[in-house]
């Protein structure tokens, strides 16, 4: 069995499929509102050098990477072995050797993978603009907005995503996201701004 | 030559893998393995399934193998069909 087959058989059998893409979406909507309001945070400031805003956005997505692979590990290894220890007990058997024992070993080190990974992955990407824009690449806009718009489509298709599994239009489901990015950028200006 | 023909296996399981993978993975063992697999009783973690295997020549190691793998536990083995064939000169 290759790798991928064996993944999605494990998947299969802990019927962990939807909660690794509830983790996905989650964390990298997460990830997304949290460069939004950090860097609309930078926007209604005093100007900040680029470099600064930089080592914010990257120190805030590592956290949430880390927080993201520590806490899905150590929630989902305590899950799957108690799982595993109930069917041990239904079956009179030791079932270490078997597929419940492998899924019980590596279905929290890809939760933890998925999870860490959607917030840092995502943030990337929002970051991308102000890097460009301090390598000396000139921006049709300034990178701060281009950040803004490029945090707000991934916002969107997270959205669409959700709508596509909850089986409701793509775009009713890209707008609600959508929404609430608004709705916390109107908090920001409401708390934040002067 | 003894060839083992037919086994008819007791076999405890989990839910999931689910009895059309469960019979799939056994099947694939060899390459003429025909399974049927029998549900027989159905608790709240596990079932008992009756698993018969027909074929040339069963590799009962290998099928043995499988069911641990799936997480299953062979019970018993609950009928045996072998022929002898005299061996090739």
């Amino acid at each position: 069995m290759n790798p991928l087959t064996q993944i999605r058989f494990l998947l299969r059998i802990t019927h962990t499929h939807s909660l690794v893409r509830r983790y996905f979406v989650v964390n990298g909507f997460d990830g997304a509102l949290t460069m939004l309001g950090l860097i609309m945070g930078f926007l209604i400031s005093e100007p900040a050098d680029l470099s600064v805003i930089i080592s914010a956005c990257l120190g805030a997505a590592i956290a949430l990477g880390v927080s993201g692979v520590s806490s899905a590990y150590v929630s989902e290894l305590a899950e799957r072995r108690r799982a595993l220890r109930k069917l041990e007990d239904a079956m009179v058997a030791d079932l270490q050797q078997g597929a419940h024992g492998e899924a019980a070993r590596w279905i929290p080190m890809l939760v933890a993978l998925v999870n860490g990974s959607a917030p840092l992955i995502i943030c990337l990407i929002i970051i991308i603009p102000l890097w460009l824009a301090e390598a000396g690449m000139v921006l049709f806009i300034a990178p701060l907005y281009v950040s803004i718009i490029t945090a707000f489509i991934l916002i969107f298709l997270l959205g669409v995503f959700l709508g596509r599994i909850s089986e409701i239009s793509w775009l009713r489901g890209g707008l609600q996201t959508l929404l609430v990015a608004l709705l916390t950028i109107l908090l920001i200006f409401l708390f934040a701004g002067d | 030559m003894v060839l083992v023909k037919r086994l008819v296996l007791d076999i405890l399981k989990p839910h999931q893998p689910n009895s059309l993978e469960f019979t799939r993975t056994l099947a694939e063992v060899g390459n003429d393995y025909h399974v049927t697999l029998t549900v027989i009783e159905i608790d709240e973690d596990t079932e008992s399934v009756e698993v018969e295997i027909q074929a040339r020549n069963i590799d009962f190691e290998a099928v043995q193998s499988a069911i641990t793998d799936m997480s299953g536990s062979l019970h018993s083995i609950d009928v045996v069909e072998i022929y002898s064939e005299p061996a090739k000169e």
